[in-house]
C-alpha cells in the first residue's frame, strides 16, 4: 500500500490534443460515415469526431476502425483539410508505467446483452428500444432533436409501454440482483415524454416500484398525477401485431391480458463492466458472484486489496448521487492512506506579478473566425476593423482560432507589446472559454477580471446563418457593448483566506459521526466529536445481526475503541452545540458539556445528527404484547431460545412510512423484514412467516436475500395504500385481516407475533438548522447543496452532511456518506486556505441603512450584520459569498455592488447598445 | 515511513464517479492520473438528457 506501479496502455487519438481546436472541418471532409455511439447509433457521425459537443477534452479523435488511411493507406483528406495541422497518423500506442500511492476503480457499469433484450423483441422489432435509446430520443441534442418518433416509420409514438426489470431481478439471465436505478429513470423518461407531448399515453409495467431514494417517491407521485399509468405485473413477451406491438402480461388478479402499443421501451438494468474480470486480475482484487467489486457492509469502498478503493456502479448498481458520494469517500480513503505524502507530487503554477494598469483604458480586441464556424457567416475582418475604430481600442486583430495554444501565446505577446490593460475577445461562449482567456491574461500579468467576451458565434453566426450581413452588424453591436463594459472594468483581487483552525467539528456520535471523525483524524486533522446522549454508536447499538453476515456489535465496539483511543479525536458526550459563529476555516462553536460551556475553534463542520425509529400508534402497538417493531423483534431474535418458540409471524411494512405520518419511504424496512424473517427460519425452519408489503424495496444485492426468503417459504402479499391490513384483538389474541388479490378474498391470520416495520424520523434539528443556516426539507431532513452533484455538502461553505440526518438509509450508505463528508471537509483543511472568486458582493457602509434584507435573503450565510458605532451595517463574508447577486438586487439603497457587474458597467453596456454604428 | 509512498493516485474510469474522485483528490493535495478508455470523459451520465427526480439537465 502506498507504492504501486500501474501499467497503462494509451491508444492513439491521431489528432493532436494541443493543436486541435475542435472546429470540425476534418469531420466535414471525411468520407466515412459511422454510427454515432453517443446517440446509441440512432444518428451518424464521421471517422474523426468528438463524442458530443461539450466533450472533454474538447478535441476530435479518429476512430481507427473507420479510417481509410489507417486501414487502406488511402484518403488522408483530413490532413489537408485541417488548418491547425493537428492530424497525426504517426501517433503510436504507448505503454506508460505510473507510480501511484493508491488506486480508485471507477469503471462504471456494463450493458445488458442484446440476447437478453431480444427476449422482449429487441433487435427483431424496430420499435422496441432500450431505455438509453429512448433517453437520446427525448434529448434536444439527440438524433430527433427531442421528437419521440418510432424508429420503424418515423411516426410520432402515442402509446408507449415501459417494461421494468430488464436484465434485473432475473435469475434466468444470471442477474438476480436489482439494478436500483431503472424505476427512477423510467419514471423520469415517462415524465419527460409527457412534457414533450401531454397526449402521449405511457404505461409502466413493474413488479415493485423501487423509488426508495430521498424525495424519489414524490417524483413517482408527480408522474402519476401527470397521467403516467403504473401496472403491477411482469410482462411475458412482446409480439408484432400489424403496425403495433402487442404485449402480454398477467395482472395482480392472475388474469392474462394483452395490450397494444406504438413503442416499447426496455429500461435495461446495470451489469458489471464487460472487462470486470480482466480489470480485477490486473488490480489483484476479488469480484462478487455477479462480477461486481467485492466489498463489505462496513467497508463499502474498500476492495480486497489494501490501497485500492472502489466507487460508483462497479461497487454495485447505483445512481448518480450515490456514485458521487462514493467518489468523495474513496478519495478520503486514499488521502488517509497517503497522508504522509500529501502535496509531495503536486506543483503549483506561478504567474508573473500583476502589472500596474495605469489610468487610461488601453483596450485590445481579438475577433475569432473559429475556422469557418464564425468566419463562414460573419465578416470577421469587418468586425475587427470596426473594433479598431472604437474609442480606447488601441489594438484589434482577427484570429483563425483564438483558443489554439499558439494564438494564446500570440495574445500574451500582443498584450505586452501594446501595453493593453483591458482585453475583449469576440468569439464563442464565455461558458466554456472565459477561463481559458482569463488564464492568458494572468500569463501576461493582467488581472483576469480585465476581460470581457462577446459571443458572436452562438448569438450571431449560429442563429443568423441565413443572413450574414445582419449577423455581421449584430457582431459589431456586441463588440461595441463589450468594449463599453471593458472600459469600466477594474482589477479584482483573487482573495485567499487562511484556514486558521485546522480542525473539524462533527455533530452526532452515531456510526456516521464516528466514521467521519475517524476519517478526518486519519487524514491528520483534529476533530471534536459532540454527542447529545451519554454514549457513542447511535442506532447501531440496537442492531444485532446483519443480512450480509457481519457482526455489528463487534464492529461497533471496534469503532468506538478506535474513536476513543485516537489522539486526534476529542469526544464530548452529553453535550450539545449551542451556537456557532464564523465561516469556513474560522468557526467557533460554543458547546454545552456536563462541566459547563466550552468554545471550540474549527475550520469545518460535519452534521451527522442521525434519526430514530418512528413511534407507532397503529396496529395495536403498545396495546397488545403480540405486536412489536422490527427492531424489538431483532432484539428478541438475538436470544435464540426465545426465537425458537416463534412459530407464526406476520410482518406489516410501511408502518408510518409512505403514508400520512411520514410521506416518504424509509428505505431500510424491507431489508429489515427480510433479515428478521431469515433469522426466524434459521432458528426455527418450520416457522410460518407472512410479509404484507406495498413494494418490496430490496434493491441492489439485497434482492438475493428477498429471493432466498421466498425460496425458504416466506409468503409475501402485496397490499395497496388504500386497503391496508386490519389488526384486531379477539379474546386476547390478535387477528390480521387483509385481501389476497390472487385468491381474490379476505384472509384472516392469527399470528403469535405481529412485527411492524416502522420508518425513520429525523432527530430534532430545527435549532441546529437555524444556528448553521442550513435548510431542511419538508420532511425534516437536512437539504444538501445539490441532490446530484453535491450530495454531502450544504450551500453554506465548510458545512457537510451525512447519515440519517440526510435521509433514511442503510448503514453501509451512511458509512459511505460519512467518509465522503470527511473527504470534502478535509479539502479546506488540507489546502490551508479558501480561494474566493473575485466576483463577490461589496457593501458601501455609508449607503447601507442596516435593514438586514440582504442578510435574510443570502442563501450562503455570507452576509452578517455588524455594529458600527450605534448603527447596524451589513458586511459581506467574502469567503462564503458565491457572487449570485441576490443581495445587490434587493438592496433598497443600492449600497451593494457586485465585482465585475457593477451598475455602472452594466448600464454603460446597455447604453452602448443604443449607440449608432 | 512516508518516503516509500507516492503522493499520487490513479483513478480508473472517467465517468461521474471517476471525475468526482479526481477533483476531490486534487483538492486534497494529490496528483491524479485519470484513466479513461473512451475518447472523452463523462461516461454514461453525459448521455443522459435529464436527471431524476428534479429533471435537471444531466450534462
Amino acid at each position: 500500500m502506498g507504492n504501486f506501479t500501474a501499467r497503462v496502455r494509451r491508444e492513439p487519438r491521431y489528432i493532436d490534443l494541443g493543436l486541435c481546436t475542435a472546429c470540425g472541418i476534418c469531420a466535414n471532409y471525411c468520407p466515412v460515415i459511422i454510427g454515432d455511439a453517443y446517440n446509441e447509433n440512432l444518428a451518424l457521425t464521421k471517422g474523426p469526431h468528438r463524442d458530443y459537443v461539450q466533450a472533454v477534452p474538447a478535441s476530435f479523435y479518429i476512430d481507427p476502425a473507420a479510417c481509410l488511411y489507417l486501414n487502406h493507406e488511402t484518403c488522408q483528406i483530413c490532413v489537408s483539410a485541417c488548418q491547425a495541422k493537428a492530424i497525426n497518423f504517426y501517433e503510436q500506442e504507448e505503454t506508460v508505467d505510473l507510480e501511484v500511492g493508491a488506486v480508485i476503480l471507477a469503471p462504471g457499469f456494463g450493458r445488458i446483452s442484446e440476447e437478453v433484450l431480444s427476449t422482449y423483441g429487441y433487435g427483431r422489432l424496430a420499435d422496441v428500444v432500450t431505455g438509453m435509446e429512448f433517453e437520446r430520443l427525448t434529448s434536444a441534442s439527440g438524433p430527433t432533436m427531442g421528437k419521440i418518433i418510432r424508429p420503424s416509420d418515423g411516426q410520432h409514438a402515442h402509446r408507449i409501454a415501459f417494461l421494468q426489470c430488464i436484465g434485473s431481478r432475473d435469475v434466468s439471465c444470471g442477474n438476480g440482483y436489482c439494478s436500483s436505478v431503472c424505476c427512477m429513470y423510467a419514471v423520469k423518461e415517462a415524465v419527460v415524454a409527457k412534457e414533450h407531448d401531454p397526449d402521449i399515453e405511457i404505461s409502466i409495467f413493474y413488479m415493485d416500484m423501487r423509488t426508495q431514494g430521498k424525495e424519489f417517491d414524490y417524483a413517482r407521485l408527480r408522474a402519476k398525477e401527470k397521467g403516467v399509468r403504473f401496472v403491477r405485473s411482469r410482462v411475458a413477451g412482446v409480439q408484432e401485431n400489424g403496425n403495433a406491438l402487442e404485449i402480454s402480461y398477467v395482472n395482480e388478479a392472475g388474469k392474462h391480458l394483452k395490450e397494444s402499443f406504438d413503442m416499447v421501451v426496455l429500461p435495461e438494468g446495470l451489469e458489471s463492466p464487460g472487462d470486470a474480470q480482466s480489470l480485477a486480475r490486473a488490480a489483484g482484487i476479488d469480484l462478487n458472484h455477479y462480477h461486481f467489486c467485492s466489498t463489505g457492509s462496513f467497508v463499502p469502498l474498500q476492495t480486497t486489496r489494501p490501497g485500492i478503493f472502489v466507487s460508483g456502479a462497479f461497487q454495485g448498481p447505483k445512481d448518480v448521487p450515490e456514485s458521487v458520494t462514493d467518489a468523495s469517500g474513496a478519495a478520503a480513503l486514499a488521502a488517509e492512506a497517503l497522508k504522509m505524502v500529501r502535496g509531495s507530487r503536486v506543483e503549483s503554477k506561478e504567474y508573473p506579478a500583476e502589472i500596474d494598469i495605469g489610468q487610461a483604458p488601453r483596450i485590445g480586441v481579438f475577433v475569432c473566425s473559429c475556422g469557418t464556424n464564425v468566419g463562414g457567416v460573419v465578416d470577421v475582418k469587418a468586425v475587427a476593423d470596426y473594433a479598431a475604430s472604437l474609442d480606447d481600442v488601441v489594438f484589434a486583430d482577427m484570429n483563425l482560432f483564438s483558443c489554439a495554444q499558439n494564438t494564446q501565446e500570440a495574445i500574451t505577446e500582443k498584450i505586452s507589446e501594446n501595453r493593453l490593460n483591458r482585453v475583449v475577445v469576440a468569439a464563442c461562449t464565455p461558458r466554456t472559454h472565459e477561463p481559458l482567456f482569463q488564464e492568458t491574461l494572468k500569463n501576461a500579468g493582467l488581472n483576469p477580471c480585465l476581460f470581457e467576451m462577446a459571443n458572436i458565434r452562438d448569438h450571431c453566426s449560429w442563429v443568423h446563418a441565413a443572413v450574414p450581413a445582419e449577423a455581421t452588424e449584430k457582431s459589431k453591436d456586441l463588440v461595441r457593448m463589450a468594449v463599453a463594459k471593458a472600459r469600466r472594468l477594474e482589477p479584482l483581487p483573487e482573495q485567499k483566506l487562511p484556514v486558521t483552525h485546522k480542525a473539524a467539528l462533527v455533530i452526532g456520535g452515531g456510526m456516521a459521526g464516528m466514521t467521519a471523525a475517524l476519517s478526518i483524524a486519519g487524514q491528520g486533522f483534529d476533530c471534536f466529536l459532540v454527542e447529545e446522549s451519554g454514549e457513542l454508536g447511535g442506532n447501531l447499538r440496537h442492531i444485532r445481526f446483519m443480512l450480509s453476515g457481519e457482526d455489528p456489535r463487534k464492529i461497533l465496539q471496534d469503532t468506538e475503541e478506535r474513536v476513543r483511543s485516537n489522539p486526534h479525536i476529542h469526544v464530548y458526550t452529553n453535550s450539545s452545540v449551542e451556537d456557532v459563529s464564523g465561516y469556513v476555516g474560522n468557526f467557533v462553536a460554543s458547546i454545552r458539556t456536563p462541566e459547563g460551556h466550552e468554545n471550540l475553534e474549527h475550520g469545518v463542520i460535519v452534521v451527522a445528527t442521525g434519526g430514530k425509529p418512528y413511534e407507532p400508534k397503529q396496529y395495536l402497538y403498545g396495546k397488545s404484547t403480540q405486536v412489536v417493531t422490527q427492531g424489538e423483534l431483532e432484539e428478541r431474535l438475538s436470544d435464540s431460545d426465545e426465537a425458537k418458540r416463534i412459530n407464526n409471524v406476520v410482518m406489516i411494512q410501511c408502518v408510518g412510512s409512505r403514508g400520512q405520518d411520514l410521506p416518504y419511504c424509509s428505505k431500510i424496512c424491507c431489508g429489515q423484514a427480510v433479515k428478521n424473517a431469515l433469522k426466524i427460519l434459521e432458528l426455527n425452519p418450520s416457522a410460518n412467516i407472512t410479509v404484507l408489503y406495498r413494494d418490496m424495496r430490496t434493491y441492489g444485492f439485497m434482492e438475493d436475500y428477498y429471493q432466498l426468503a421466498r425460496e425458504k417459504g416466506v409468503i409475501f402479499v402485496h397490499f395497496d395504500k388504500e386497503s391496508p391490513p386490519e389488526v384486531t384483538e379477539k379474546g386476547g389474541r390478535i387477528q390480521v385481516e387483509f385481501v389476497d388479490k390472487i385468491l381474490d378474498e379476505r384472509v384472516i391470520l392469527e399470528p403469535d407475533l405481529l412485527a411492524i416495520s416502522v420508518g425513520i424520523v429525523p432527530s430534532r434539528v430545527e435549532a441546529l438548522s437555524k444556528i448553521l443556516k442550513i435548510p431542511l426539507t419538508g420532511d425534516g431532513f437536512f437539504l444538501e447543496a445539490h441532490p446530484k452533484l453535491r450530495p454531502v455538502e450544504f450551500t453554506v461553505d465548510g458545512v457537510y452532511l451525512c447519515g440519517l440526518a440526510h435521509g433514511p438509509k442503510p448503514i453501509s450508505e451512511s458509512i459511505v456518506q460519512a467518509t465522503a463528508a470527511a473527504g470534502k471537509a478535509c479539502i479546506p483543511l488540507a489546502k490551508g486556505y479558501v480561494t474566493v472568486d473575485p466576483i463577490v458582493s461589496s457593501i458601501d457602509p455609508d449607503s447601507c441603512i442596516g435593514c438586514g434584507i440582504c442578510e435574510s435573503l443570502c442563501p450562503y450565510a455570507a452576509i452578517k450584520m455588524i455594529k458600527v458605532g450605534k448603527k447596524k451595517k451589513a458586511e459581506t463574508i467574502s469567503a462564503s459569498c458565491k457572487g449570485c447577486g441576490i443581495c445587490a438586487a434587493h438592496c433598497p439603497t443600492l449600497a451593494i455592488y457586485m465585482g465585475g457587474f457593477t451598475n455602472e458597467q452594466i448600464l454603460s453596456q446597455i447604453r452602448a447598445f443604443g449607440e449608432e454604428l | 515511513m512516508g518516503e516509500s509512498k507516492f503522493g499520487s493516485v490513479m483513478v480508473v474510469g472517467g465517468g461521474i464517479a471517476g471525475i468526482q474522485a479526481s477533483l476531490d483528490l486534487a483538492g486534497l493535495g494529490y496528483y491524479v492520473y485519470l484513466i479513461e478508455k473512451a475518447g472523452s470523459i463523462g461516461g454514461a451520465m453525459a448521455q443522459l438528457d435529464k436527471t431524476f427526480p428534479t429533471n435537471d439537465c444531466a450534462i
